[in-house]
């Protein structure tokens, strides 16, 4: 399995997935420039945390618009999987490929925690390696990680499933709309999240509820064969 | 040439914690009158064109895709000769 790496300028968590899947999975991995085009060598696409473009007028405002994303939008329609994380997941829904938005944490804080967090749809391509409603924990480090989108689009989202990892009760870390720190795609092949699952793979770092999201996507593009 | 002042403003349903945090500064200012705060955006864009409604068109969809999350926020101009 081949994932692309995008990079943007100002993305800082590239490494960590880089390292994720390649290092401590074992799987092809290449970094991807944002003024590539062609993407047709690859299986999965990772959208990393950082701050593209200086988190300039929003995050991942600017980065929507870079070469790179019109084929990352195309490929999601062909149904490849996109992965985003922390910034990657403001880059998407900034895209329009992932519905609503990000806002500045509602304390204003930026928070830089581990964070306990509950799968709640074990059946998406990047979360069949986990039990439902296990709790996990991942770390965050973010200042506009609170998600928010209009009464009918949470509705759906609820309605569909799409709620794939919440901040456990009572424990959420920036004003998300219900709790919500993940989401998917109406048709399940994009994910967008708040925590860093690339950053949870090696005991070594403390926390490894991570991998198994990597290994999730693995097992899919196994199965899918 | 056109001069166009674009506004971008959060939503009223839309939670705005820099507006409060500014709203604290100034009630330490001794300022109790004031009850709400909200931040919005500015933007003064030159543009090279003299077709007003082709300005217009292209205003409308740089402020729908860039200058404003429409998921949050709503954007108003005003456009001048330059």
């Amino acid at each position: 399995m081949k994932f692309a790496v995008i990079v943007f300028p100002g993305s800082n968590c590239d490494l960590d997935l880089f390292e994720a899947v390649h290092t401590v999975l074992g799987e092809e991995a290449e970094y991807v420039d944002y003024r590539e085009t062609n993407l047709d060598a690859f299986d999965a696409i990772l959208v990393p945390g950082g701050f593209s473009y200086g988190d300039y007028l929003r995050c991942g405002a600017i980065a929507r618009f870079a070469p790179v994303m019109e084929t990352v939008v195309e490929k999601a329609k062909q149904g490849v999987p996109v992965f985003g994380t922390c910034n990657g997941f403001q880059i998407l829904t900034e895209a329009g490929l992932l519905p609503g938005a990000l806002q500045r944490n509602e304390g204003l804080h930026f928070r830089c925690k581990p964070q306990r967090l509950v799968v709640e749809n074990n059946e998406t391509i990047f979360t069949n390696q986990y039990q439902k409603n296990e709790e996990i924990v991942l770390p965050i480090a973010h200042a506009e990680g609170s998600y928010y989108c209009d009464e009918a689009t949470l509705a759906e989202l609820e309605a569909n499933h799409q709620i794939v990892f919440r901040y456990a009760d009572g424990e959420n870390p920036n004003g998300s709309l219900n709790n919500i720190a993940g989401i998917v795609n109406k048709e399940g092949n994009v994910l967008g999240m708040m925590p860093h699952p690339e950053r949870a793979v090696e005991s070594i770092l403390g926390f490894t509820d991570g991998l198994r999201l990597f290994q999730s996507m693995a097992q899919s593009f196994v199965n899918a064969k | 040439m056109y001069l166009v002042k674009v506004y971008v403003t959060y939503k009223e349903s839309i939670l705005d914690p820099k507006g409060e945090a500014v709203k604290k500064a100034v009630h330490q200012m001794g300022y109790e009158t004031i009850e709400s705060v909200r931040i919005g955006k500015y933007f003064e864009i030159v543009v090279n064109d003299n077709d007003s409604a082709k300005v217009e068109a292209m205003i409308d969809e740089v402020s729908d895709k860039l200058l404003a999350n429409v998921t949050m926020e709503t954007y108003r101009y005003e456009i001048e000769e330059a």
